[in-house]
């Protein structure tokens, strides 16, 4: 399985994401410049977290207006799993490839420790490998992770099963404690805490790890039953 | 306000215009000798930067040469952008100090900000990838709205940038005291990973190769910043907010993957930041070191604002700017690479070979003088010194002796002191993780970074205890340095060397200068004694405010080298039933202690004292003890004594607790301050041994299952508190106070 994690200007857990797909995972993966505009090839995408642009106007805003966001279009079209984390899932808010918005955590602080997350839907791509309502210890480093979308979306989030994470303490005062979801597809799932910094025990938790074995898992199935 | 209004060299030497540039009459004339002539305007300015003791330490030089800066595992010492330490396996590490105090004091956020952006820049102009950021601060008491703001903003300050840029947070410390208020201390220190292959020198080597300008545009900002931050801080400050730089973490991220990118082309040469005293300070230096000239054309230098003067452009400390040379008729390889980050990297001049360092602009020559004059001629001062009145009148005082009735009560208000209370308001705000490195985060005695493809990991620590350097500057600064080696070696890692963030008041008055050299001295012998060179640091005199110095705080920052990541130790206690040890002797001394800072809000008597051959020995054995596996948790005992250390290391054990029996005085046993001590949990099989390989170690108690700490003395239960509530003494001081009406 091939990883493809894009590198925007000012994007900084790219390497990380690369290693937890690559060392941890054992898979492969590869550095995308977004300046090269085609992810063919690759099994997967990582938009990995970091403050593209800056945050400047907004977070991920200005990396939502770049060529290689219509490539990642084509892909979820297609139905390649895309994984956002933290300033990615920001990015994917702010392409439309999920809904909603981030707003600033409810104490205008950054924060950064782990947090209890539960795993509120396994039926993913991205979340085969847990347990349904399993808590998992998951690091988040973000200022503006304070989910917020419509009544009428959080309906629909609900009614199809979008929300895959919950915060057990919400620390940033997202709507129904959501701290990640996946589209109406199933392929692109959008969160704020980090999974690749926790795929190692020495880095003080391996939860993370089944993300990555799920969208493996997952893969070589698809690829079992395309073949 | 500094004029900018360009006046001839004759005005300029007859109304003294060089006096308001930080100039003396003495460094005028000599300056007139050197040039066989009156320098204009640009060069006045030139000068006057140059010789300021940020770039020059014209004042603190001979102190500095008391230290000892080499050692097997040094590769490179003093005098580069920062120092680098052997780690094996071909790699180093690349680290130093630097204080950002006086900008602070004025524009806290930006203060801050800067003062990690330069560092951060001075490690990747090594070549290195900065892999962990910590600082070390200071302010007055929590409780005016002034310091309140100043701790908040320079907290956001070091966040916003930091966690922007991707570089970990991963530690520090921070401390309170009334004669920080004024002029607080914000030092920050930046650690780099490098492939030794790969180390780079600021060097303009070569004749007639070129001269590249790299990164952000100049502007009108932070004009004069080096000599701002040569005197002492008045109420007229304030009108210096302008020459505080603004950062932009964006810009300086782009330039940290170019540079590190360009650094593997052979047709790089040499590679400075533009740190203090700008485009003067990085060009001049370059030139310098490489025994060349260098001329460079203004009119090329990416440009902010309109109608820029030669003298602002070369004293300008806009953010995010580096110097490169690059070999001539290579420059593309080098400027594609700036390109594809969307950098602008410009020619702006070319090494010569007869020493001058000569700048054109608009068609003039406006500067044009012998560039060692500026890097090497820079009058040393032999200051003054003198014993201040109130050192003898400390050290003939009866030793302090606190007296206490209530030592349960009195341990919760310890914790509560925000010197010692939970950090965690502050650290949650970085990010502390980014790189996926970080095995232990801020909160034991030192920051734990692993080295990604390998079993070893380096141990990172910044200290100072200003107290006692204040009481007793010799004594202190052993203690300084004696203190980071204690952090290192319980967190398992074998200390290498260190960085200075030397920080102290007004040099012209003798008493000052006095507790310099002392504490120097001091740490130089703790520095031999320990095996720590001192590989790279910064000076930040004239922290005054409105007359008033602050106590003197030479920061220690240290780096330590795990041999395996299974030697990482932290300092929480890990299961019950497991031995409690205390290793070292405790002494009745409250001189410069937390205790006498509580009970007397003020500081006298003497310092703790500290043995060099006892702390080398107590660190050996225990580093040896740990690297056999048989230690499972290290504390090193400081501020507030062991029962600090033992309520801290049952902080974030979840539901342990901790029975203690001692014997001897009550309070001395609790809160004295005695240097070389350990707190250590072995696991009980482990404990006959561990007893024979540390001299001077004890078993008091054992680790327990209920959740209570409890100290009995002499057969007298006078502590016996849930960890709840010590817990939430300790975690909730700071949010209380900076929530409390000013």
């Amino acid at each position: 399985m091939k990883f493809a994690v894009i590198v925007f200007p000012g994007s900084n857990c790219d390497r990380d994401m690369y290693y937890a797909a690559k060392d941890a995972l054992g898979a492969e993966a590869e550095l995308v410049w977004y300046q090269d505009s085609s992810l063919e090839g690759y099994d997967a995408i990582l938009l990995p977290g970091g403050f593209s642009y800056g945050d400047y106007l907004r977070c991920g805003a200005i990396a939502s207006t770049s060529e290689i966001v219509k490539s990642l279009h084509r892909e979820a079209d297609r139905g390649t799993p895309i994984l956002g984390v933290c300033n990615g899932f920001q990015i994917l808010l702010e392409s439309g490839l999920l809904p909603g918005a981030l707003l600033r955590n409810k104490g205008l602080k950054f924060l950064c420790h782990h947090e209890h997350l539960v795993v509120r839907n396994n039926q993913t791509l991205f979340t085969s490998e847990y347990e349904k309502g399993q808590m998992i210890s998951i690091p988040i480093a973000h200022g503006e992770g304070n989910y917020f979308c419509d009544p009428t979306t959080l309906a629909q989030l609900k009614a199809n099963n979008q929300i895959v994470f919950t915060y057990q303490n919400n620390p940033n005062g997202s709507v129904e404690d959501i701290a990640g979801i996946v589209n109406e597809k199933g392929n692109v799932l959008g969160m704020m805490p980090h999974p690749e910094r926790a795929t190692e025990a020495i880095l003080g938790s391996e939860d993370g790890l089944n993300l990555f074995k799920s969208m493996l898992v997952n893969w070589r199935e698809s690829y079992v039953t395309n073949a | 306000m500094l004029q900018t209004l360009e006046v001839s060299p004759e005005t300029i030497e007859r109304e003294k215009h060089y006096r308001e540039m930080g100039l003396s009459d003495q460094e005028y004339q000599s300056i007139v000798g050197i040039l066989g002539r009156r320098p204009n305007f640009t060069e006045t300015g030139i000068f006057s930067v140059m010789w300021s003791e940020h770039c020059s330490y014209k004042t603190s030089k001979p102190l500095l040469r008391k230290f000892p800066t080499e050692g097997q595992q040094v590769i490179q010492g003093p005098g580069e952008g920062a120092g680098i330490v052997d780690i094996g396996d071909g790699q180093a590490v690349a680290f130093k100090i630097e204080s950002h105090n006086h900008p602070s004091a004025v524009e806290p956020y930006q203060g801050a900000a800067t003062g990690v952006g330069g560092i951060i820049r001075d490690i990747f102009s090594m070549g290195a990838r900065p892999i962990a950021s910590l600082n070390s601060l200071r302010f007055g008491p929590l409780t005016t709205g002034r310091v309140k703001y100043l701790f908040d903003e320079v907290v956001h300050g070091i966040a916003g940038y930091g966690n922007c840029v991707g570089v970990p947070t991963v530690g520090g410390e921070i401390q309170f005291d009334a004669c920080y208020e004024g002029n607080p201390l914000v030092n920050a220190m930046c650690v780099g990973l490098i492939d030794q292959k790969d180390i780079q020198k600021g060097i303009a080597a070569g004749l007639g190769n070129t001269v590249l300008y790299v990164g952000s545009k100049t502007g009108r900002d932070g004009i004069h910043g080096a000599t701002f931050a040569s005197e002492d801080l008045t109420e007229d400050s304030e009108s210096k907010r302008s020459n505080v730089q603004v950062g932009d973490p964006f810009m300086e991220k782009l330039l940290i993957e170019a540079c590190l990118e360009a650094i593997k082309s052979d047709a790089l040469v040499g590679m400075q930041d533009m740190g203090a005293a700008g485009l003067t300070s990085s060009a001049s230096e370059m030139a310098s070191k490489a025994g060349m000239g260098m001329e460079m054309n203004l009119d090329l230098i990416p440009q902010r604002e309109a109608n820029m003067t030669a003298y602002e452009m070369m004293l300008s400390e806009s953010q995010e700017r580096m110097l490169l040379v690059v070999e001539k008729g290579r420059e593309h390889e080098i400027t594609s690479i700036f390109e594809k980050y969307q950098l602008e990297a410009v020619a702006v001049g070319q090494v010569t070979d007869d020493k001058q360092f000569r700048l054109l602009h608009q068609g003039k020559v406006v500067c044009d003088i012998p560039v060692d004059s500026l890097a090497e001629d820079a009058p040393v001062y032999n200051k003054p010194s003198q014993i201040p009145a109130y050192y003898e009148k400390f050290q003939a005082m009866p030793a302090y002796y606190p007296k206490v009735t209530n030592h349960g009560e009195l341990l919760e208000q310890l914790l509560a002191q925000p010197t010692i209370a939970s950090k965690e308001y502050v650290y949650d705000q970085y990010d502390s993780m980014v790189q996926a490195n970080t095995v232990v985060a801020p909160g034991s005695d030192a920051a734990v970074v692993r080295i990604r493809g390998y079993d070893k990991a380096i141990a990172i620590t910044t200290d100072c205890n200003a107290r006692y350097i204040y009481l007793d500057p010799e004594m202190g600064g052993k203690i300084a340095v004696a203190e980071a080696a204690r952090n290192i070696i319980a967190s398992g890692a074998k200390p290498l060397a260190l960085t200075d963030g030397l920080n102290f008041g007004n040099p012209d008055k003798p008493e000052n200068f006095w507790q310099m050299e002392k504490s120097v001295e001091g740490m130089a012998a703790a520095s031999l004694a320990l095996n720590t060179p001192v590989i790279s640091g910064n000076v930040s005199l004239y922290n005054e405010s409105n007359g008033q110095s602050i106590f003197p705080t030479p920061i220690v920052g240290m780096v330590g080298l795990h041999q395996s990541t299974k030697d990482i130790t932290t300092s929480h206690f890990k299961a019950s039933g497991d031995v409690i040890i205390l290793i070292g002797e405790t002494k009745p001394e409250f001189g410069g202690s937390e205790l006498q800072n509580l009970l007397e809000k003020q500081y006298y008597g003497k310092a703790p004292s500290i043995d060099l051959a006892i702390e080398q020995k107590h660190q050996n054995q225990l580093l040896s003890a740990i690297q056999k596996g048989l230690v499972k948790s290290a504390h090193d005992l400081s501020e507030g004594g062991l029962a600090v250390a033992l309520a801290e290391s049952l902080f974030s054990t979840k539901q342990l607790g901790a029975d203690v029996q001692l014997t001897g005085d009550a309070t001395t046993m609790l809160f004295s301050e005695s240097q070389s001590r350990f707190l250590i949990t072995v696991a009980p099989a482990d404990k006959k041994r561990v007893l024979a390989e540390i001299e001077d170690a004890a078993p008091i108690g054992t680790v327990t299952e209920t959740a209570d700490l409890k100290i009995t003395i002499n057969d007298n239960m006078l502590i016996s508190k849930p960890m709840t509530v010590l817990e939430s003494r300790w975690k909730g001081a700071i949010p209380c106070l900076l929530k409390s009406k000013a």
